[in-house]
């Protein structure tokens, strides 16, 4: 059993089960048809392509890019939940630029909308790295509440300096043609999917195969015997990480906005960036994991919206079953863990004494 | 001593997994006494202790208190029976006041320590304790007294004392041990934990020893000796490690010192003891030699706390090799970690290193103590170092690791390291050390060749001078 426990496969199986019977079970108790609104359900998330593609992968991209930003903090020990935050800003950076890039060629548009919103990602989180480091602010609260302090940025920017033309929307103008990805034929999936995966492999290459990435893991796991004995600058490493992570999370609002919105609003996010936390968590922090975790929630919040559309069932229904699957996977990992501590307890114990 | 036992524990076995903790050990705790339970890490002591305070629940076996049958299902169960047991770990709360944490402990609230912190054992032991004093002011020494003091409090008749001198210097475990003394002669009884033989032989009135998990020997203190004792805590069949040939290459004289310990001079392939009373500044003095200051080449450090300062516990023993030595051309190239290299090599080390583990990819910590300071030692050796700096390296391993991280430091000084050990057991200090250095007040001194332990304590309490 607790072998069992320890396989990811296996577990997120499970999980998955567990989920979708809580999810039928409620469903069943408020007067819905399960099967029919399970069903619509997977039809929105893979019924067909234009589901696979320009929902459910859609939807993966920015969980996919904000997953690993988180996981890059998380494995240093820091705790990035400002990626909605960060998102916010790289969003209103990017539709900055992308606004004023018409004529521009269309690589060079790209580039410099993705660029500042990158930059703009690390400035948001500079803030609290630098109360971090100076007065010992804690990031998860200061990360956290700084979120607030983006989407209130937003509202401002789409009602203010950036509002469409006509200043009737609360809503920023389009950006320039330029400055927007292309698409896969016949639907909405853009080449930032490509840019997901390909970061995803190249943050695996660093986590398992280089200085930085293990630097990274053993400040996580153990800082002080990573400024003792591994002589690492501890307070500099985890700068580094919730900076990365702030480039991440920045990256990934101008990869929505160039390739989905192509113009800034309010709620541009439906909380991509605390699903992301979600997405890291139960990947364990492994970036090919969070390809993974990142298709299953876009699946799953693809599918919400086909089972309102077909089913009349409430989209928010689909959060108790990431809710279920979230707890039976870190209810294996504490079962998992302590199965193994126990075998090694005993030994440690008597160690210890 | 004839009466009937307040405490016996028979048959008792448990095992963790496949690891036999306990196999059938009895104890029997009298009133009136002090019984010590010696033997090495490992042994059984901690879970046989923690088994008679309902802490964990026996595989098989008996518990009496008073002559009654019990089962206990919570350390609360056994604090009603008249238990009390001081940990290791002490268990008060920092930022409240002594009275506060003796308050909570008695749980009552209403209770002030002012109306039984009156004459007696919790008199003597309430001196230096003041009531209003913020736990995390206090000393280390004091924060131990409390903690006995509260098992007091609640009624204890009995006392369990999880190897009480680790955590202390030489004239507080005296203190201590007479306190326990008191505590008995009123009436009381202690059981020891320890693994200390000259503990047992002052202040014990019985002894019982284990070696894994079963009792090798049940005896009064009197007849034993250091020697009878050790041999039922490792057996017979000891094994002796070869000492090497002590070479000193470049003794003093022949070479310039690699560094200066403030004005000592320190030669290669020397072995110097450091011993002082914590918080002299002996500490401030070897952190900037093993940082480098003062020296020319690579120095290694052996910090004292292995598994939060030394190692990563979660990082598989390989990860906590190139921690330490992340910049080793063999796995070092470039950004890229070639962690195949470094794992062949961790298990070369474990190899001959007598390392015992699953392998390399085992996490850190999965091994025994001993087991992990040897890896830190490993580590530290394999730099190559000029100079090896070691803070307490055998705290609360067994006698067996002990020897060998002792004899590891002999040939790493034989083979021409410096190495520089501090230990606030000053035994060990004059065992090792070819050269013995005190440091009081923040001034360093070298006490004369063959000072006896006398002589280097009074240098450390600053009672005699030394040279330099």
């Amino acid at each position: 059993m607790s072998k069992l426990l320890g396989r990811p496969l296996v577990v997120g199986a499970l999980a998955l089960a567990a989920g979708f019977l809580v999810l039928a079970l409620g469903l069943g108790l408020a007067g819905y048809d399960p099967a029919l609104s399970l069903g619509a359900l997977w039809r929105g998330a893979f019924g067909s392509w234009y589901a696979l593609s320009s929902a459910t992968l859609v939807r993966a991209v920015p969980l996919i890019v904000l997953g690993l930003g988180v996981a890059l903090a998380f494995r240093a020990g820091a705790l990035n939940i400002g990626a909605e935050g960060q998102f916010y800003a790289g969003a209103i950076a990017a539709t900055w630029v992308g606004v004023h890039a018409v004529g521009w060629p269309a690589p060079v548009a790209v580039g410099a909308v993705w660029v500042a919103a990158t930059v703009a990602g690390v400035v948001w989180i500079g803030v609290p790295v630098l109360l971090k480091l100076r007065f010992g602010v804690l990031e998860v609260i200061s990360t956290l509440l700084l979120n607030f302090v983006a989407e209130a940025a937003v509202s401002y920017a789409v009602t203010g300096p950036l509002q469409e033309a006509r200043r009737v929307y609360p809503e920023s103008d389009p950006i320039a043609e330029a400055a927007r990805l292309p698409l896969l034929h016949d639907s909405r999936l853009h080449a930032g999917l490509g840019v997901a995966l390909l970061l995803a492999v190249a943050l695996w290459l660093l986590f398992t195969r280089t200085a930085w990435g293990f630097r990274l893991r053993a400040v996580g796991l153990g800082p002080r015997a990573a400024e003792v004995s591994g002589r690492i600058p501890v307070k500099r490493v985890i700068a580094g990480a919730l900076l990365w992570s702030g480039a991440f999370a920045g990256l990934g609002g101008g990869i929505e906005i160039s390739g989905v919105t192509y113009r800034l609003f309010q709620n541009l996010s439906p909380g991509y960036g605390f699903t992301a936390i979600a997405v890291a968590l139960l990947a364990r922090l492994n970036p090919l994991g969070v390809i993974a975790t990142g298709l299953l929630f876009g699946a799953l919040e693809a599918g919400a919206q086909g089972m309102q559309r077909e089913a009349g069932v409430p989209a928010v229904a689909v959060s108790v079953a990431e809710a279920v699957i979230i707890l039976v996977i870190l209810l294996a990992e504490v079962l998992a863990r302590r199965a193994t501590e126990r075998s090694v307890a005993g030994l440690a114990a008597e160690e210890a004494a | 001593m004839s009466e009937a036992p307040v405490l016996e524990l028979s048959g008792i076995s448990k095992s963790f997994g496949s690891v036999h903790a306990l196999r059938g050990a009895d104890f029997t705790l009298h009133p009136g006494e002090v019984h010590a339970l010696l033997g090495e890490n490992g042994a059984g002591k901690s879970t046989l202790m923690h088994i008679a305070y309902g802490m964990i629940r026996p595989d098989s076996g008996e518990i009496r208190i008073g002559g009654r049958r019990v089962v206990l299902r919570s350390p609360r169960e056994a604090m009603a029976l008249g238990l009390g047991m001081v940990h290791q770990h002490f268990t008060s709360i920092e930022a409240l006041t002594v009275r506060e944490n003796i308050a909570l402990a008695v749980g009552k609230g209403s209770e002030t320590p002012g109306r039984w912190a009156t004459g007696g054992v919790t008199g003597r032991l309430m001196e230096g304790l003041e009531p209003g004093a913020r736990v995390e002011r206090l000393s280390v020494a004091l924060r131990q007294r409390l903690e006995i003091v509260k098992a007091l409090a609640i009624g204890a008749r009995i006392l369990l004392l999880d190897e009480p001198s680790a955590v202390l210097a030489p004239s507080e475990v005296e203190e201590l041990l007479a306190l326990v003394r008191e505590f008995v002669a009123a009436g009381g009884s202690a059981a020891l934990i320890t693994h200390k033989l000259p503990e047992v032989l002052i202040a014990a009135d019985r002894v019982t020893v284990l070696r894994q998990g079963g009792v090798t020997l049940s005896a009064p203190v009197a007849g034993q000796t250091e020697k009878s004792l050790a041999e039922a805590m490792i057996g017979a069949a000891r094994r002796n490690f070869p000492a090497p040939p002590v070479v000193p290459r470049g003794a003093p004289g022949t070479a310039p010192p690699v560094t200066r310990l403030s004005e000592v001079p320190i030669y290669a392939g020397e072995l110097i003891g450091v011993a002082a009373v914590e918080g002299n500044g002996q500490r401030e003095l070897l952190g900037a030699i093993a940082a480098g200051q003062g020296v020319s080449g690579s120095v290694s450090f052996v910090p004292e706390d292995r598994t939060t300062e030394g190692l990563v516990p979660a990082l598989s023993i390989t990860e906590n090799m190139v921690l330490g030595l992340s910049e080793d051309p063999r796995w070092a190239r470039g950004v890229r970690l070639d962690w195949n290299a470094a794992r062949a090599r961790t298990g070369e080390l474990l190899a001959s290193f007598g390392i015992r583990a699953a392998g390399p990819d085992a996490p850190a910590a999965t091994l025994s103590g001993g087991n992990q300071q040897k890896v830190v030692l490993a580590r530290a050796l394999e730099r190559r170092p000029v100079v090896l700096v070691a803070e307490n390296p055998t705290r609360g391993l067994d006698i067996q690791a002990t020897l060998e991280v002792h004899q590891r430091l002999r040939a790493a000084a034989a083979e021409g390291v410096a190495v520089i050990v501090y230990s606030t057991d000053l035994d060990e200090v004059l065992e090792l050390g070819r050269r013995v250095v005190v440091v009081h007040a923040g001034r360093v001194s070298e006490a004369p060749r063959g000072a006896d332990r006398r002589v280097v304590g009074e240098m450390m309490l600053g009672v005699r001078r030394g040279q330099r």
